[in-house]
């Protein structure tokens, strides 16, 4: 049975929809990354999610209880079982690291002694047992996001909630909190759903991937699919056209070694084939094992000479699209 | 400085600490409420209601826009009706009360706007009622912020008792009309404004020091 299931949910303000008809299923032990631009309704589904705000229409069930339309008395306790980590951490800054652990804890009602010991248990786990005394505002960024993690944890849900966990950290602290993720994700089978807008992030953390666009669902499926489709997407021209138009260009997607050097393909492209070929775009690789790139290449003039030199010199090519002669 | 007027000096800054320290209390005691429930009811709270916040609202700023002078007299009937006398110390109490009530609260309502919504999310997240993220988040957070509006408050208390001083209610306003004013003594006028100075100066450096302590931002980084 899925953990988390969404069906058909719709969001809107004001009559403008930020969310239009939403579904997916989150399993248990899952790692789901939402991905999506700014704007593209993330921030409310995950609102959504977590309960804080009701959508319109649609059903959220978590272990089968409907967030979407329970009563607030009855949603309470279901919130209890959703861990929820911040962007920008929210701690309180009243309260020492231990304090802001034992928060949840505080509120679930468990008595002083076992908040002690599963607060030092939490911060042991997330690496910050030397600082429980200190206030947040003592902490760097990355130790505060630590912290957070800890206080999502701190009453055992059976859902983490990530919002953008690390876009307000440097490279290398955004690394060690996606390990620290990782491992939560893999050792204590914990269920993860987070949204972000880098990719970078969803590489090193989801198992499954939804692609958020203007508040639709554009694209989901396995990391590597949905990746290398969305960064293809990204760099081909925006002026590219399905079909050839009088005198237009082809793009051509090459896919090559990682090793191979542009250049004389380039120049033995012009000298065989009597055509003009330049480099668009390079994608770099998703996926280090496979040792290979994807390459863009504006084409003068497509002939099946030209194509079939193309494909004896790489892995594969492919005529994407055209464009004007003169982009 | 004869004997005589050091000890008047010490009994009016006595009275005045009395009206200061106890109607300052009040202000916290009924403003600090309803700072809360304007924030908690008002547009975008926790629990909006529609009309009351208003209301409270316009009945707090026609209490603020009385100049407190008239005010006293204004109150004169329900402060007899109170304490049962107008004169005095205490009688003092009701009307500066009255004043700093409505004061504090819009001054504490403002500390409690500022708190990061983003806390108050984390608190309704976690399962918390709407009286945790009272108690959790709302008052510790605003804390250091309070405390200042509250030296904001004590420190305009001084002033206002001065004022009261003029209608008989004892204290160093009190002391610096009838001596100082009426019978030309300026060694008690000056020896009046020298001890407000150190009231006042006294009062803000202290609130200043446990606003800070309460802050916890001293950056003491360890290791990163």
């Amino acid at each position: 049975m899925s953990l988390l299931q969404v069906e058909h949910l719709t969001r809107s303000f004001g009559g403008q929809p930020a969310l239009k008809d939403i579904s997916f299923t989150v399993g248990k032990g899952d790692s789901l990354g939402i991905i999506g631009r700014s704007g593209a309704g993330k921030s409310t589904l995950l609102r959504c999610l977590c309960g804080l705000d009701r959508p319109q229409s649609g059903r959220i069930l978590l272990e089968g209880q409907d967030l979407a339309v329970l009563p607030e008395s009855q949603i309470i306790p279901l919130r209890r079982r959703i861990g929820l980590v911040f962007q920008h951490f929210n701690l309180l800054t009243s309260r020492t690291v231990a304090a802001n652990v034992a928060l949840p804890l505080e509120i679930a009602g468990i008595p002083r002694d076992q908040r002690v010991k599963r607060v030092a248990e939490l911060l042991d786990l997330v690496g910050l047992a030397d600082h429980a005394n200190k206030y947040p505002a003592m902490l760097s960024g990355g130790q505060k996001q630590r912290v957070g993690i800890a206080r999502a944890l701190a009453a055992q849900p059976a859902l983490l909630l990530c919002d953008e966990a690390t876009s307000a950290l440097d490279p290398e602290t955004t690394e060690s909190i996606l390990a620290l993720l990782n491992s939560i994700n893999r050792e204590l089978g914990l269920t993860i759903v987070f949204i972000t807008h880098e990719m970078d992030v969803v590489r090193a953390l989801a198992k499954h991937v939804l692609v958020l666009d203007h508040g639709r669902i554009i694209a989901r499926g396995l990391p590597a699919d949905i990746l290398e489709e969305t960064s293809l997407q990204a760099a081909l021209p925006p002026n590219m056209e399905r079909s050839p138009q009088e005198g237009s260009h082809a793009v051509v997607r090459l896919t090559v070694d990682q090793n191979l050097i542009m250049a004389p393909l380039l120049q033995n492209v012009q000298e065989m084939c009597q055509t003009q070929a330049s480099l668009l775009r390079v994608i770099p690789a998703e996926d280090a094992e496979y040792q290979v790139l994807d390459v863009l290449l504006q084409v003068g003039d497509v002939s099946v000479a030209t194509m079939n030199f193309l494909q004896q010199n790489c892995h594969a090519a492919e005529v994407v699209g055209y464009v004007p002669a003169h982009s | 400085m004869s004997r005589l007027i050091l000890d008047l000096l010490w009994h009016a800054t006595g009275e005045t600490l009395i009206m200061v320290l106890v109607s300052g209390f009040i202000a916290v005691l009924f403003g600090l409420p309803l700072a809360v429930f304007m924030v908690v009811a008002g547009r975008g709270g926790l629990y909006p209601l529609p009309v009351l916040p208003r209301l409270l609202g316009v009945v707090i700023d026609a209490i603020r826009a009385v100049p407190f002078i008239i005010l006293l007299v204004l109150l004169i009937p329900f402060t007899r009706m109170v304490v049962g006398s107008a004169l005095g110390t205490t009688a003092a109490i009701v009307p500066l009360s009255i004043a700093a009530i409505p004061y504090f609260a819009r001054i504490a309502e403002v500390s409690l706007r500022e708190v990061d919504h983003g806390l108050v999310d984390a608190v309704r997240a976690m399962g918390g009622t709407r009286w945790m993220v009272i108690r959790y988040v709302l008052l510790p957070e605003s804390m250091p912020a309070l405390v200042s509006g509250i030296t904001v408050t004590l420190v305009t208390l001084v002033g206002a008792s001065a004022m009261a001083g003029t209608i008989g209610a004892g204290g160093l306003g009190d002391l610096a009309i009838r001596y100082g004013y009426q019978r030309f003594n300026t060694t008690v006028m000056l020896g009046v404004v020298a001890v407000l100075i150190v009231l006042v100066t006294g009062m803000q450096a202290l609130g200043n020091w446990l606003s800070r302590i309460l802050r916890h931002s001293e950056r003491t980084r360890s290791a990163d």
